[in-house]
């Protein structure tokens, strides 16, 4: 790489001009930040200013590139330079925007700018321009694990975008849950009658395709890789296995229904003519082959009255049962009432529910059946008793309270989902550690838990896709479905959370989507979700390595694995780019070309701290870029005002900041430290799921060196902070100012 | 503006000597200045009303609107039906869109209207004179004839169910109607805002279940004066004649001082067109309007 | 029992909901209801004491095949038509309607006579509208305040006194009107005719054999 030179450029755009004096922030840029060529323009944005920049980068040999401006969040395309390093001086958003335009406050907004230029300055020079991770695999070949409607649509949907497939099903037929329905609920207007499975189709289009590959009574054996280049052993019924290069994976292996045995109190077990959903299916299936109507199973006869109990075994608050919705079989059950009275309406159909759940179009469906005259009755079953060959299902009618009971022929029982997600991680790890340390029971507990393991994966971290509420396999529901811990690996469809058929088929399309995104990204070294793009990787200077663990331990993607030495072995095609690794190492040997505890370390330093006399405090503002740094562009572009005397830096994730920077600030005489990050936890919001979490458990410890300094605890501020705190997060920064400058200067300032 | 002309459907209420008489009054002094000219439907009869339900059953009081809707037809071809009273216009127009949608309803009808000598070919709209004048007119025509408006007055515009719900005004919500605050603007009152502008009077209970009636009575007077209301308007006989009547009831079983004259919009319109207190019916209002009395002899 | 009611019980067996769809006006809606209990919350007069069943146990009650709680129930009469809960109702359910039908159902099954008085005024209204095709106010009046017999009338008359004498005051009651002399329609053999003809159809599209009862 060719020598360094550093070029700042200063625009006076925006009002910029206006506000401060850009003549000496030019000043400040030349003298402190010993910039080689600082330049200065109107409209830095613009064709001709960003012309200027490549004239520089192509005549002047400028090698790495300052720009006050605008926020890093804007303007993105203009200031588009990757064959060099760049940072960005938020001079508009982050000086002007959020200090009011007043002679009074003229003196402390120059002073911010000034740090700003400062602080820019500082970090480019710490920065390399990063040249992309060389590991790359290009392979672009889609696993799907899971032959249900899922899986096949993942599939058909990564096939139709040319990509060639190859799909596992355990069974010997594809179709999971799906094939087994006499019918499903309606997908067409009117939304009043049960359709098709639509299996047979799926099928055949499977088998008609080219681009898909399909293994029957399979299990992955073993996973190993990262995404572009995993290899997936897949063991086949008969003993052979077979090994398959592929690129991304999907898993979509479902769920199993609850098991109906643990609910002895609703009949089942007890009388044959109790049986769940799936039984149920199976009586429709048997008595549509047989052109028949459906028929009790005691003795044959045929089925005049049928109750449908809802909720069986889910929303238990007693912790016996599942706690959480299923959210398909409110429509199943009307769906399957509708079977009876389809084929005769004189069938008495009654459907107790305590809240009828329908979503998507089954609110149309609901009333059909009710138009059908199936009789819906708000109620509470507390028992099923099984008298001969038909049962008395005992219950409390929620409307007219009372405890009443009615006559049935048949019971069904709505038992809801459990996923397939493989063995719960914390779990697993635990009994493995016992099982090492000669623990028999703990032996066969491992065996029973790996028999369950779907992927196999060859991962320090564990065989399997993390678990998150209630044994689905994790991923933020809202913001970023599909996204699992584990790079390149998505899950889908009931696995995932609960869902009913048409949620299921958009889920994998969308899975099948972020699997070939993740394909790409990665056959060019780049970064997945969510800094897509992003071509810095983990660096590691191995010789400083204490082999403390933390980073394979910490990171939330299991992308670091151990090497036959203990060193940490980097998967970068695995890895985010939260920085979590970087945060966690005591001995700081971790680092990123453009992003390290060396970029932020010399900005924290480049700030003019005054001294105890000046009563101008410095607190340094460590943002999550994610959404703290996006809330304080938005306060910004809103004119919510802040206090002059905050610096902020962002950060990629609270996971990345280093305990290093705290310290350091406090002891350069900077009053207070504040940390932005987002929400950690069960309903967490942080873009790398645990990265937040982390980031405080670390920061905790802080805590103990702020007493050890004799340093007031305040001194440093842990927030959780949204996207969307666009108002409270100035008045937060404010509040916690006066409460820095009401604690007094820092007994460090001025050493 | 040309004329207008209705075929005027007065309801019992509304004729001489019964409890609404003076809204007809009222009603005929404000179109005589709006230049609306109504032409009462010859022999109508009672729509039955909402309360009838029990002992009338479906057809018998679908007929008993059947045959004003072709009394109408016959003798005052093209001419939207105008009902002043609120369940006359909401019977009537219910009839209309139950034998509109069910063939064996509207054959069923014209059998039995043949007993009467009379059939149905096209049933005629069916309006309120609320709509009428908001629809037909519109505000900026309302004002224009204002020549005395009623400024400084406070009412409470109280619109009550039947003229709001099911069907209402068009373009309005049911929760909170504004065009009887609007008619209050238009002749230059002060609509106070309160909160029970659209809740039940008690309707027909006011004669079987007084006691539970006058508890609904007594909550809408009280949000009245407690809005600062002097006076409260209504579109609808029924509700004028319970929020009126009883107020002396009201007063001994709740120990409450009400005196608050209750009037009907047509009465605030002809009033403020320049009419005198007879042409608006104030002799007919039990709780007398002594303010209106006043501004009516200036 | 009235014979009608035996009728009809015998008709529908078990089957009330059924019952309640072919022979109340809306009663085809009572199988739609999904039990939110907007309606009931909505009603004006759910606030007062003496309900014993509000719109949404009714619905519940017909679907769980309670006849006698029904039919026997004054909550349909607790209605004062203001049509709050049938704008209101997410299902766009009639129940304004719906409760009518069946009041008019349970009375037409011997129900809930004079001792309800709200039942007792819709006989006296629609019989008083009918016979001279007008209401006569003063009779109505009248006939509702006699319907506990003649001391109970004359006392609640003098209650009412007050009331009565502001409204022959004000000229909205006319005295009159008591000896028959009122509004009345002039072709009320035409009238009378018709509605003849009217609950002739009825009773046969109900199928309900009126000659017995």
């Amino acid at each position: 790489m060719a020598e360094m030179k550093t070029a700042a450029y200063i625009c006076k755009g925006c009002e910029i001009g206006n506000r401060v004096d850009v003549a000496s922030l030019v000043k400040v840029a030349t003298k402190e930040g010993k910039m080689a060529l600082v330049r200065e323009h109107d409209f830095l944005c613009s064709a001709e200013g960003v012309a200027l920049i490549n004239h520089d980068i192509d005549h002047e040999g400028v090698t790495h590139i300052a720009i006050g401006a605008c926020s890093r969040r804007a303007k993105t395309e203009a200031f588009n330079f990757p064959s060099v390093a760049m940072t960005r001086g938020n001079l508009r958003e982050g000086v002007i925007w959020i200090r009011p335009d007043t002679e009074e406050a003229r003196e402390t907004t120059q002073e911010m700018a000034e740090d700003y230029v400062r602080m820019m300055c500082a970090e480019v020079k710490a920065m390399k321009v990063p040249e992309g991770n060389q590991k790359t695999g290009t392979i672009k070949t889609v696993l799907v694990v899971g032959g249900g409607l899922s899986g096949m649509t993942s599939a058909l949907e990564a096939s139709k975008a040319g990509y060639k497939v190859v799909l596992v099903e355990k069974t010997g037929a594809l179709g999971g849950w799906a094939a087994k329905l006499h019918m499903r609920v309606p997908t067409r207007e009117p939304y009043t009658t049960p359709e098709d499975n639509g299996v047979a189709d799926l099928v055949a289009r499977i088998e008609a395709d080219a681009n898909i590959k399909v293994y029957l009574n399979a299990r992955i054996a073993k996973t190993s890789g990262a995404p572009g280049r995993f290899k997936a052993e897949i063991a086949v019924e008969s003993g052979v296995t077979a090994t398959e290069d592929v690129g991304a994976i999907i898993q979509a292996t479902g769920f199993s229904l609850y098991d109906a045995n643990k609910l002895p109190h609703l009949g089942y077990g007890k009388s044959p003519n109790v049986v769940d959903q799936a039984g149920l299916e199976a009586l429709a299936r048997e008595a549509a082959a047989a052109g028949l109507p459906i028929r009790r199973p005691s003795d044959g006869k045929e089925v005049k009255s049928v109750v449908f109990v809802q909720c069986a075994g889910q929303r238990d608050n007693t912790g016996e049962h599942l706690s959480y919705c299923s959210g398909y079989c409110c429509n199943a059950s009307i769906k399957q009432a509708t079977y009876f009275k389809d084929s005769n309406p004189d069938i008495d159909t009654v459907v107790l529910f305590t809240d009828l759940r329908t979503p998507g179009n089954g609110e149309d469906f609901y009333r059909a059946a009710q138009n059908r005259g199936v009789i819906f009755s708000k109620g509470v079953v507390s028992e099923v008793l099984a008298n001969g060959n038909t049962c008395t299902v005992k219950f409390k009618d929620l409307i007219l309270n009372e405890d009443t009971a009615a006559e049935a022929d048949l019971v069904v029982l709505a038992t809801g989902a459990v996923p397939n997600s493989g063995p719960e991680l914390d779990a697993l790890n635990e009994a493995v550690r016992l099982a090492e340390g000669g623990d028999e029971v703990a032996r066969t507990q491992v065996i029973q838990m790996m028999d369950k393991s779907v992927l196999n994966l060859q991962y320090r971290q564990g065989p399997d896709i993390p678990h998150f509420m209630h044994g689905f396999n994790d991923s933020h529901f809202i913001c970023f479905p599909y996204e699992t811990r584990r790079t390149g690996i998505y899950t889908t469809g009931p696995v995932r959370r609960p869902m009913d058929i048409a949620q299921a088929i958009e889920d994998a399309t969308g899975a099948a989507m972020k699997a070939i995104q993740a394909v790409e990204n990665a056959g060019l070294g780049k970064a997945a979700h969510p800094r897509a793009g992003d071509l810095s990787y983990p660096m590691v200077r191995l010789e400083g390595c204490t082999q403390c663990k933390r980073c394979t331990v910490e990171c939330p993607f299991g992308a670091i694995d151990e090497d036959e030495k203990r060193f940490p072995l980097f998967n970068e095609s695995r890895c985010r780019r939260c920085g979590t690794c970087m945060g966690a190492c005591p001995v700081r040997v971790i680092s990123f070309e453009n992003y390290s505890v060396n970029t932020v370390g010399a900005q924290i330093k480049a700030v003019d701290v005054p001294d105890e006399f000046s009563e101008k405090p410095r607190i340094l503002v460590l943002a999550c870029e994610n959404d703290a740094y996006p809330a304080l562009d938005m306060a910004g572009l809103n004119r919510n005002a802040y206090d002059p005397f905050v610096r902020v830096i962002p950060v990629r994730c609270l996971g990345s900041v280093n305990t290093i920077w705290i310290t350091d600030a406090l002891n350069g005489g900077y009053d207070g430290v504040m940390l932005m990050g987002c929400k950690s936890g069960e309903d967490y919001q942080c873009h790398f799921v645990k990265g937040s979490e982390l980031g405080r458990y670390r920061m905790s410890k802080v805590y103990d060196t702020l007493k050890s300094m004799n340093l007031e605890t305040e001194r440093l501020l842990d927030v959780e902070v949204a996207i969307t705190d666009i108002a409270t997060l100035p008045a937060r920064i404010n509040t916690y100012a006066e409460q820095v400058k009401a604690m007094g200067p820092s007994p460090f300032k001025g050493l | 503006m040309a004329r207008k002309e209705y075929a005027f459907y007065p309801g019992c209420s509304s004729q001489m000597g019964a409890s609404a008489s003076n809204y007809l009054v009222s009603v005929e002094s404000m179109c005589r200045h709006l230049d609306i000219k109504l032409t009462e439907i010859p022999d109508w009869n009672c729509c039955g009303a909402s309360i009838s339900y029990a002992e009338s059953g479906e057809l018998p009081r679908h007929v008993m609107n059947a045959r004003n809707f072709a009394l109408s037809e016959t003798n005052l071809p093209g001419q939207d039906i105008v009902a002043t009273c609120a369940a006359c216009w909401l019977g009537a127009r219910e009839s209309k869109e139950r034998l509109e949608n069910s063939d064996r309803l509207m054959a069923d009808t014209q059998t039995a209207l043949k007993e009467a000598g009379l059939s149905i070919k096209a049933i005629p709209e069916i309006r309120h004179m609320a709509e009428v004048l908001i629809e037909d007119l519109g505000y900026a025509e309302l004002q224009r004839h204002v020549k005395k408006p009623l400024e400084g007055m406070k009412f409470a515009g109280y619109v009550g169910c039947q003229t709001n719900r099911p069907f209402g005004i068009a373009g309005e919500s049911f929760e909170n109607p504004m065009y009887l605050d609007k008619l209050i603007e238009t002749v230059g009152g002060e609509a106070v805002p309160y909160d029970q502008k659209v809740t039940c009077c008690g309707g027909a209970l006011a004669f079987s279940e007084p006691e539970k009636s006058q508890a609904q009575i007594k909550d809408i007077i009280e949000s009245a004066y407690d809005n600062g209301a002097e006076m409260i308007v209504t579109p609808c006989p029924l509700c004028q004649a319970n929020v009126e009547v009883y107020q002396g009831q009201i007063n001994k079983r709740y120990g409450t001082k009400f005196d608050i004259p209750v009037l009907y919009y047509s009465q605030l319109m002809t009033l403020a067109y320049g009419g005198t207190a007879k042409d608006a019916g104030l002799n007919g209002n039990v709780v007398r309007a002594r303010k209106l009395e006043e501004f009516a002899a200036k | 029992m009235s014979d009608l009611n035996q009728q009809m019980a015998e008709r529908y067996k078990n089957n009330f909901l059924k019952e309640i769809e072919e022979q109340a006006e809306m009663g085809e809606w009572v199988k739609m209801c999904m039990q939110c209990g907007l309606c009931s919350g909505s009603c004006p007069t759910h606030f007062h004491s003496g309900w014993d069943h509000p719109p949404q146990e009714i619905f519940m009650l017909i679907r769980a095949g309670k006849r006698e709680e029904v039919l026997n129930s004054n909550g349909m009469y607790m209605c004062t038509s203001c049509y709050n809960c049938y704008v209101r109702c997410p299902r766009k359910v009639p129940v304004t309607h719906v409760m009518h039908g069946i009041a008019e159902y349970a009375y037409k099954m011997g129900r809930a006579a004079k001792a309800q008085p709200t039942m007792h005024l819709s006989k006296v209204f629609w019989t008083n509208a009918t016979k001279y095709g007008r209401v006569n106010e003063v009779q109505l009046t009248q006939s509702l305040y006699f319907k506990d017999g003649l001391a109970a009338g004359i006392k609640k008359g003098l209650e009412m006194k007050d009331v009565a004498l502001g409204l022959v005051k004000a000229k909205r009651l006319n005295p009159l009107e008591a000896l028959g002399i009122g509004h009345k329609c002039k072709d009320l053999d035409g009238i009378h005719r018709m509605l003849a003809k009217a609950y002739e159809l009825e009773a046969q599209r109900k199928g309900r054999d009126t000659s017995k009862a």
